[in-house]
């Protein structure tokens, strides 16, 4: 069981959550404009990360409200939740590597300099305060 | 919009009414444990959700109807007989006794409406969308947290707040009411599993506790 820290209602079971898929993928300008192979790929092609995933999620027996996540599809951590909207924040946890020997110890020692906020995870507040846990380097 | 004009014309049919969960209302009276942890369902409430930006003037002619509207997760508004719990950071929901429903003489969900006015936003009179769910005794907690993840620690979860979240695996809405009660809004369809689930959970409180 994941816990995930909702920006508005702070940490909640995963089961409170649906998954909406990879993030960042922008709604073709001009879909008109797009041959059959590229609307097929807008539509349904997407990364297979092994390592640090930008995806979005849905609080959906909470808040109801839409939010970003960088998330490693290998050891599950969660490095940063972030706004719909905001630009992908820099993390220096590193994809896990190539080699598929990737491992927690292996990542945390890249880790502790500059990541933006992997205390989003774990220091979420009590549902009784305010549940701002949008890292430092996401904007509106 | 709220659809009152469909509730005039019907006087007659309050009487038929009957609650979601009214068919376990005995086997709730025998499931309670006095002086231990008690369940029962509330009566019909007047409940109307409410989408509006709260920092809009819509926002704010609204809060002044509802008598305040909470600002985060956790907190609840309103005025005397009258709760608005957070459901989102822009979706409230309304709660207020049945006296207060347009219908029977009050006048809740249409002075909302008024509020609102034309301005981007919604009222809905949701009074049967939900039922109500009093659970009440020193062990109410202790029969919550067999299906609720939530710290409900009176540390954490104080009388007076309420939290949207999942209560046996289904979404309700749950507010502290006192030191030890809680009460549960389950949206109608669940009423029948959600009482089912609060009374097996309280059955072990009946018997004497072993060492
Ligand atoms: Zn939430």
């Amino acid at each position: 069981m994941l816990l995930i820290s909702c920006p508005n209602c702070g940490s909640r079971d995963e089961t409170e959550f649906h998954y909406g898929g990879q993030a960042h993928v922008p709604y073709p300008e001009n879909p008109n404009e797009l041959n059959d192979r590229e609307w097929a790929e807008y539509l349904f092609y997407r990364d297979n990360t092994k390592g640090t995933f930008a995806e979005r999620w849905l609080h959906s027996t909470g808040c109801r409200q839409w939010f970003n996540m960088l998330r490693d599809t290998v050891t599950y951590d969660i490095q940063a939740v972030y706004p719909m909207g905001a630009p992908r924040p820099s993390t220096a946890v590193p994809a896990a590597p190539e080699s598929g020997t990737a491992s927690l110890a292996a990542d945390s020692t890249t880790t502790g300099t500059t990541a933006p906020s992997t205390s989003a995870t774990s220091t979420a507040p009590g549902i009784t305060k305010s549940g701002t846990t949008a890292p430092e380097g996401a904007t509106k | 919009m709220a659809n009152t004009a469909a509730f005039a014309g019907i006087n007659g049919l309050r009487e038929i009414r009957r609650s979601p969960a009214s068919h376990l209302a005995k086997a709730m009276e025998t499931g309670s444990v006095p002086g231990t942890v008690a369940l029962k369902e509330g009566p019909f409430q007047t409940m109307a959700g409410v989408r509006v930006d709260p920092n809009s003037e819509e926002g704010a002619r609204i809060a002044s109807v509802a008598g305040g509207l909470p600002a985060r997760c956790g907190e609840v508004g309103g005025k005397e007989g009258v709760s608005v719990l957070w459901l989102g950071p822009s979706e409230f929901l309304v709660v207020a006794p049945e006296e207060a429903h347009d219908s029977l003489g009050g006048d809740l969900i249409g002075s909302l409406t008024a509020a609102l006015g034309d301005a981007p936003g919604q009222v809905v009179d949701l009074s049967a969308n939900r039922t109500t769910f009093e659970l009440s005794g020193p062990r109410a907690r202790a029969v919550l947290e067999k299906g609720c993840a939530l710290d409900l620690h009176p540390r954490s979860f104080t009388p007076g707040t309420a939290v949207s979240t999942e209560v046996g695996n289904i979404p309700v809405a749950l507010l502290k009411s006192g030191e030890e009660s809680f009460r549960l809004f389950p949206r109608a369809s669940f009423a029948d599993y959600l009482g089912r689930w609060l009374l097996d959970a309280m059955r072990e409180f009946a018997s004497p506790e072993v060492p």
